[in-house]
């Protein structure tokens, strides 16, 4: 049979090509182009090279946001991910408790961000918050306002109890497809309690887990309404991220140019890092498979 | 190697079973002979999997007893028992190799390294994978997987039975064979007790020495492939075993005399039922012959499928089904006669025995 070949097909294409073109490419484009001109206003624009890009990376400003990102981030892993698990593996399995868990599980995730931050806004402050009186009468000196270290236990509370669920229920759904005679079988062999979770429990979690990390790590390293409504980056700029940092330079500074060029340097962190993320734990899941 | 009874097991998924409809088992009383090869043969959902579980310690009867050479084990734990079973689907700990995956139920007892090596060697030998000892699990194929789940039970030098649950579910139609036959010369080398459950007949007649048939919970026939075939003692075994299954027709008797409709049978010696009881004759379609003596059937349908012809139609109504063998022609008008070897009367759908 002799095969027709027809380039008006790709006409087909063209719909999702448009909607593609008007909600990813040409923004990322607009941003490219803002990234590498100058302007005073007027719509007036300048050539500037890299320079925006050579400034943003010579600056502490930015390098102390990354890092306080990356220490955001890696905390808030530390945490969801383990616990995330042990919730997942005491959740009952079957009868009434499983959608009443799953209830509970789910509301968290519901609540829209902004809301979730002035939840723990109000919730924190010694005036009239419910945790910050409460604490205050227990004579502990909790102010999220002016210390820098409550403020960061303020925010990474606040995200485990946000997020920790989603991890829960990844692991979950990881956990319910094991079929019963894995569980049957490790009893026959005599496997305990702990060899049971490493050797079934935890491989057959483990693509769910690469799903769970992969997210928590960009939503964590993303992060921006909740400590913004909660802390607005302060005390000082002690929970000041990346992304806080580039909405103060890009609105409030209106720096249209360096923002654009720390956009796409924090684009191009989030790309690789969740890169390495999915090939180092792809690659460990193969080097087993063989 | 243990013998294995049953005393009177009942077993309900009900947490107060009262009727007989609530118990998964109705009532099983049997023993297992030590090394004995054994299948239970049932379909879908008539207990076989739960006796299994029972036996392995998995599930907990709701009444009788178990033992193991006489010492009773109903409340010692899957691990106190110390059986080996093997799923229906394969069940390998993926990220271990395969030396390791047999080593782990010798680890978890605490056996010394030495002797774990020792025994894993020998058991990866006989299971055929001793070139893939340092491979990981994961990558294998089905049956090798199967393998690595029975080897997991073999490895254990000292094991009370060796219990499948329809192993061969997932394996390959060319490799089934072959995994039976080295099941088989398993059995008669190291002289397990083995316990088979499956639902496929091929597989129970060859496999085991002795076929257990359950049916609705209870077991309906205890008996050696031919005793099946010959002297089904249920009609349930008569449909389920043979390929096409026994034909069974409603007769009334009159000592050694059947009627059906009009038409009468001589049978081979006399029957006696309780007065009010069902009667039917069962007679499979190898014991039917087909010519112009004998009673009018008709003929619907005639498959020809190789070495003989099933023929398929109706006397006075009832389905018959007729084995032909290649060259024999069928009549234009035919009948068919029954052999009076294959002749068996049942009452209420049990067998009767028939007095000479």
């Amino acid at each position: 049979m002799e095969r027709t070949y027809n380039n008006k097909a790709w006409f087909l294409v063209l719909p999702v090509l448009v909607l593609v073109a008007f909600s990813a490419i040409i923004p990322l484009m607009t941003v490219v182009n803002y990234s590498v001109q100058d302007t005073f206003g007027n719509n007036q624009f300048f050539w500037a090279g890299l320079d925006w890009f050579q400034d943003v990376l010579e600056s502490n400003r930015f390098w102390n946001a990354l890092g306080r990102n990356l220490i955001f981030s890696a905390i808030i892993l530390a945490i969801e991910i383990p616990l995330g698990i042990y919730i997942a593996l005491n959740m009952p399995k079957k009868g009434w408790g499983v959608p009443v868990c799953l209830v509970l599980m789910a509301l968290p995730l519901l609540i829209p961000w902004n809301v979730v931050g002035t939840i723990w806004q109000v919730f924190g402050r010694v005036d009239i918050g419910l945790l910050g009186r409460t604490l205050a009468a227990a004579g502990i000196d909790y102010n999220y306002v002016q210390d820098p270290v409550d403020a960061w236990l303020t925010i990474i509370v606040m995200d485990v109890w946000h997020w920790t669920s989603l991890v829960v229920l990844l692991c979950y759904a990881g956990l319910v497809s094991i079929p019963d005679a894995y569980y049957q079988a490790a009893r026959i062999d005599g496997a305990s309690r702990w060899s049971v979770f490493r050797f079934i429990q935890l491989p057959k979690m483990g693509r769910v887990l690469l799903i769970a990390v992969l997210l928590r790590f960009m939503d964590s390293f993303m992060i921006y309404t909740e400590p913004f409504v909660v802390t607005g980056g302060g005390p000082g700029n002690e929970t000041t991220f990346l992304s806080i940092d580039l909405v103060k330079m890009a609105i409030g500074q209106f720096d249209v140019g360096p923002a654009a060029a720390m956009s796409l340097v924090y684009f191009l962190i989030v790309l690789s890092l969740s890169w390495v993320f999915y090939t180092v734990m792809t690659n460990q899941g193969q080097e087993k498979g063989k | 190697m243990a013998r294995i009874d049953l005393d009177h097991i009942r077993h309900s998924y009900l947490a107060n079973p009262v009727n007989d409809e609530d118990f998964a088992l109705k009532e099983v009383h049997h023993a297992f002979d030590d090394g004995g090869a054994y299948a239970l043969l049932g379909p879908s959902g008539c207990g076989k999997t739960s006796l299994l579980n029972i036996i392995s310690g998995l599930v907990q009867p709701s009444r009788g007893r178990i033992l193991f050479d006489g010492a009773d084990v109903t409340q010692l734990s899957t691990e106190r028992r110390n059986i080996a079973q093997v799923f229906q689907f394969p069940v390998i700990y993926d990220t271990m190799t395969v030396y390791d995956n047999l080593a782990f139920p010798l680890r978890n007892r605490g056996v010394p390294e030495a002797d774990i090596s020792r025994r894993v060697n020998e058991t990866l030998e006989i299971i055929g994978l001793a070139e893939r000892a340092q491979k990981r699990a994961r990558g294998l194929t089905a049956d090798q997987k199967q393998k690595i789940s029975l080897g997991r039970g073999l490895v254990r030098s000292d094991v009370n039975a060796i219990l499948f649950d329809e192993p061969l579910t997932v394996i390959d139609p060319h490799m089934k064979w072959q995994l039976r036959s080295q099941l088989k010369e398993l059995h008669k080398r190291f002289g397990y007790t083995m316990v088979y459950v499956t639902h496929d007949q091929t597989e129970a007649l060859t496999f085991a020495d002795t076929v257990v048939v359950m049916y609705e919970g209870e077991i309906v026939q205890i008996g050696t492939p031919a005793e099946l075939f010959e002297r089904p003692s249920h009609t349930f075994v008569g449909y389920f075993i043979g390929s096409p299954g026994m034909n069974v027709l409603p007769v009334t008797l009159d000592g050694a005399i059947a009627r059906l409709g009009s038409h009468t049978i001589v049978l081979p010696g006399a029957a006696t039922s309780e007065a009010r009881a069902r009667t039917e004759l069962g007679i499979r379609p190898e014991y039917v012959r087909i010519g112009s003596e004998g009673l009018p059937m008709q003929v619907r349908a005639v498959e020809d499928i190789g070495r003989h012809k099933i023929v398929r139609g109706s006397i006075e109504g009832c389905e018959l089904a007729a084995i032909v063998l290649e060259g024999n022609e069928i009549p234009a008008d035919p009948h068919a006669s029954f052999d009076p070897r294959g002749i068996n009367i049942y009452a209420n759908s049990w067998r009767q025995e028939l007095r000479a």
